[in-house]
């Protein structure tokens, strides 16, 4: 019987500017580096089972990435973390691991929010503030992207559960914000071409992502009863939120 | 003499996949610089994603960079989105290690591979601050050198390269240092000078050229530099397992798998194959070793692939075995490039898909048996077929077959013997699939040096195109054959690099100072620029490219050695013409090439039989024997 195990990790630095694909990459060679015995699909071209969630913008980084790894064999899960950090590129950091309950939701069925720590260049804090008031109080932030060649309107405000600024930086501002990741994964240039056309991002960090129990907003990785094993690194910001993402309630009788 | 870092780090939110300027492969070095060392930047002047994989890069970098006088680090051409961020911000050319100035090495070393990558080589000169022509160099400006294949005719590039080395790197590299090292700080001349007396290093300055009409009329070395410049060779590959710490990219690239060259050489005879005749003889890795550095190279990439590369892998002595070994060992994939038909099994088949199906190429190179015998490609029908047919029964859906157009004495039965044969190809994978279809992949022929057919003249633009054209007309019904061909305008601008003598250089100049960047690229190749660039410079595409040389013409490289003699090069033209093949010397009496008794060398083979299966060139069928290892 094959069981998943759920890392957490970070993106931090130069290796921040590869791809979600490279990072998937990465991981695959370094779990065969470890020899470690990860389930494979089956056909023409077998790949490692390996889960990842949501997808982190290329030069974006992040103290909460996380992957659902399937294994033929339970595996030392305290053990790993160290391990598979020492066989990762260096900025990728495994800080946790902890074996899911049979049964447990995917990744992307699961995480409903982001955390972020978004970085505005040349913005002054007291425009900061003005803009985030502005946006905070607005009933609606209609913003229009073109897809596949056509102009698609959105209504951002729902899915910005929370937004402030955290101070100055040397090159402009920082906002935290949280962000909805139904019925789409709004990504934090889109806030910020809410709050002022024009605005140009600087250091962005993922800091969170949060699943939610029984009206609770959890960890993905905390969330399982299994323990886990922890390393000395910071942990994501648990600060409480201001909104609720969609479908929270509905997620409030999910074991 | 520091990171440009934190002024690149800026840039590279504005750029296409950055990962290509980030560095941190795994195996990626962090060398400690000092005045005292000799600096090389190996630059590969195409994208990070082709220059990345290149072997021999790899290998001169992890040679330089275990010497305690010196140090290496890698650049590649940045994409155009790069470099005008990089213009626009005042910034250089820089390495992916440590992210340190072009202009802070002591040598920018480029490795060609291709002709139509020359435009890119000015303009990372220019983007290195240094200024292009050798000529305007001063005492405190960088060298710009050359490595590869290319190299055997570095004419079209003599204006703008310091030096060239010819040959096999790993033994010239450590030569080269030891005098850049010990004439740090004396006069730029004298330097190149004590450079020209390394074997196999060509310094381009210390020769001139006379000209009449198209011709060379006279080469003459000055100030005591060589009259001839021979090629390197090492002799025992053994002696070398490099590269040992394969660089493992952080994004994707070329040939993103284990590399392990199991042999260098060729003597097959392919009259068209530049690099059969300047890296002869042939000289074997070890199995044993082959086998360790597999197990090891596997172990620290992680890479779930490996390539087995040579020029023709199938000749290796013992393949079945390590091949065998290796899809032993796990869920490993095994790829062969260069495979010849005559020696591809059904054992080998069956081994290499165990993991994960790789595509699969053959090169029959010509449609018809009188072609093949012209160009000494000695594979018959049933070869192909054969190989075809394990391949197809052993599961492979596609194969793609690889041919060249234009070809000496080539006529248009010749062109469409490639329908023939992709037809029959589809015939025999329609018995194990339905489904089952034959890529047709076309380029046009471009003479080379040190070959017989460098008296050749090239097919005409037009005329190859024509031939592209029969062939898509002629297999317009055959929805199971998938016909692709390389441009003949791009090969038509091979031509001028590939033969062209020192005149050439100001085509190149002019195709790169009206933004002729990436021309190996579609999207960017601009044939125009190249027509426009000979027009300025008084020349001709008919003289350059179409035209056939007389024997007694002096070529752009009579000046440098490949170790070939000539007059073996043209008798061989002769028995081209004639339709009169020529055996692999490997396992038949020596031709006296010239390539092993010059440098009193010889092969290097495990095996003194070809191995099993086909006709191995010899025209009859040899016996296919297969160990019993491999049948898994």
């Amino acid at each position: 019987m094959n069981m998943r195990v759920r890392f957490r990790f970070v993106k931090l630095g130069k290796v921040r500017f590869t791809s979600h694909r490279d990072v998937a990459r990465m991981w695959e060679r370094a779990l065969r580096r470890l020899e470690l015995p990860v389930a494979y699909t089956e056909g023409f071209s077998p790949r490692p089972k390996l889960s990842f969630g949501l997808a982190l913008s290329t030069g974006h980084e992040s103290m909460a990435e996380y992957l659902d790894v399937e294994l033929r064999e339970e595996p030392d899960i305290p053990a790993m973390p160290a391990q598979l950090s020492e066989q990762l590129p260096v900025g990728i950091d495994v800080t946790a691991a902890a074996l899911l309950e049979p049964g447990s939701p995917s990744l992307q069925e699961d995480v409903l929010s982001c955390s972020w720590r978004i970085e505005v260049r040349d913005l002054a804090p007291t425009d900061a503030d003005a803009l985030v008031e502005t946006a905070l109080a607005a009933e609606e932030l209609i913003l229009t992207r073109t897809r596949k060649g056509k102009d698609v309107t959105d209504d951002l405000r729902p899915a910005v559960l929370a937004v402030r600024p955290v101070g100055p930086t040397l090159v402009g501002t920082e906002l935290e914000a949280e962000l909805a990741v139904h019925p789409r994964s709004v990504r934090p240039a889109e806030l910020l071409l809410a709050l002022r056309p024009g605005l140009e991002e600087g250091r962005v960090v993922r800091t969170a992502q949060w699943i939610w129990r029984d009206g609770a907003r959890l960890e993905p990785l905390l969330a399982e009863p299994a323990a886990t094993a922890r390393l000395s690194r910071e942990d994501p910001d648990v600060r409480p939120c201001t909104g609720t993402p969609q479908h929270a309630e509905e997620r409030a009788g999910v074991a | 003499m520091s990171s440009l870092w934190p002024q690149l780090e800026p840039l590279l939110g504005k750029v296409q996949k950055p990962a290509r300027y980030i560095g941190c492969e795994d195996g990626a070095q962090v060398p400690e610089h000092s005045p005292e060392k000799v600096s090389w930047l190996f630059t590969y002047p195409d994208t990070y994603e082709i220059g990345l994989p290149n072997q021999g890069l790899q290998i001169l970098y992890e040679l330089v960079n275990e010497r305690d006088d010196a140090v290496a680090e890698r650049s590649y051409a940045p994409w155009t989105d790069m470099e005008e961020q990089l213009r626009a911000n005042g910034l250089p050319l820089f390495s992916v290690d440590t992210h340190r100035a072009a202009r802070d090495f002591d040598v920018l070393a480029f490795n060609l591979s291709a002709e139509l990558v020359y435009t890119n080589v000015l303009n990372c000169i220019d983007l290195a601050g240094i200024p292009i022509h050798s000529a305007d160099r001063g005492d405190d400006d960088p060298f710009v050198a050359a490595g590869g294949h290319c190299t055997y005719n570095p004419e079209p590039l003599a204006d703008f390269l310091d030096f060239v080395v010819l040959g096999d790197g790993e033994e010239a590299i450590g030569d080269i240092t030891d005098v850049l090292r010990d004439t740090k700080g004396q006069p730029r001349k004298d330097r190149l000078r004590a450079l020209a007396d390394v074997t196999g290093v060509y310094v381009p300055s210390l020769y001139v050229f006379t000209f009449d009409g198209p011709r060379i009329a006279s080469v003459t070395a000055l100030d005591g530099a060589p009259e001839l410049v021979e090629k390197r060779t090492i002799a025992d590959l053994g002696d070398w397992p490099y590269p040992k710490n394969q660089l493992v990219p952080l994004t994707e690239v070329v040939h993103d798998r284990l590399n392990v060259e199991v042999f260098r050489g060729c003597t097959r005879g392919c009259r068209f194959c530049q690099a059969g005749m300047i890296t002869r003889p042939v000289r074997e890795r070890p199995a044993d070793q082959v086998r360790t550095m597999v197990r090891d190279g596997l172990k620290r990439t992680g890479y779930d692939e490996v390539a087995l590369t040579s020029l023709s892998t199938a000749d290796f002595s013992g393949i079945d075995e390590v091949v065998g070994d290796i899809a032993g060992c796990g869920d490993i994939s095994v790829s062969l490039p260069s495979l010849r038909v005559d020696a591809f099994t059904v054992g080998i088949a069956a081994s290499i898909q165990k993991a994960r199906r790789t595509g699969l190429t053959f090169a029959p190179e010509a449609g018809t048996w009188r072609m093949r015998q012209v160009i000494n490609k000695l594979i018959n029908e049933d070869d192909l077929y054969g190989a075809v047919e394990s391949a197809f029964s052993q599961g492979w859906r596609r194969i793609k077959l690889y041919f060249l157009i234009g070809l000496p004495t080539e006529t248009d039965e010749d062109t469409l013997g490639i329908a023939t044969l992709a037809r029959q190809c589809v015939a025999i994978g329609r018995k194990y699939n339905k489904s089952a279809s034959i890529t047709v992949s076309v380029g046009g022929f471009v003479p080379k040096g040190f070959t017989p057919f460098q008296w050749f003249g090239q097919n005409t633009m037009e005329e190859l195109q024509r031939k592209v054209y029969l062939l898509r007309d002629e297999l317009r019904r055959d929805h199971q054959v998938k016909l692709k061909w390389h441009d003949p305008k791009a090969t038509m601008a091979e031509g001028i690099a590939s033969r062209g003598d020192r005149r050439i250089g100001a085509v190149i100049e002019h195709v790169w100072r009206n933004g002729g960047t990436f021309q190996e690229w579609s999207e960017h190749f601009n044939l125009q620029l190249w027509l426009d660039g000979l027009a300025a410079a008084g020349l001709t595409v008919e003289d350059t490219v179409y035209r056939h040389r007389h024997e007694d013409e002096i070529l752009p490289w009579d000046h440098l050695s490949a170790g070939l003699h000539k007059d073996f090069l043209w008798q061989d033209w002769r028995d081209a013409l004639a339709e009169v093949g020529l055996e692999d010397c490997r396992w038949t009496p020596c031709y006296d090439c010239g390539a092993c008794t010059g440098y009193s060398i010889e092969h290097v083979v495990a095996s003194a039989v070809p191995p099993a299966g086909g006709s191995q060139g010899t025209g009859q069928r040899v016996e296919l024997t297969l160990k019993p290892s491999v049948r898994a």
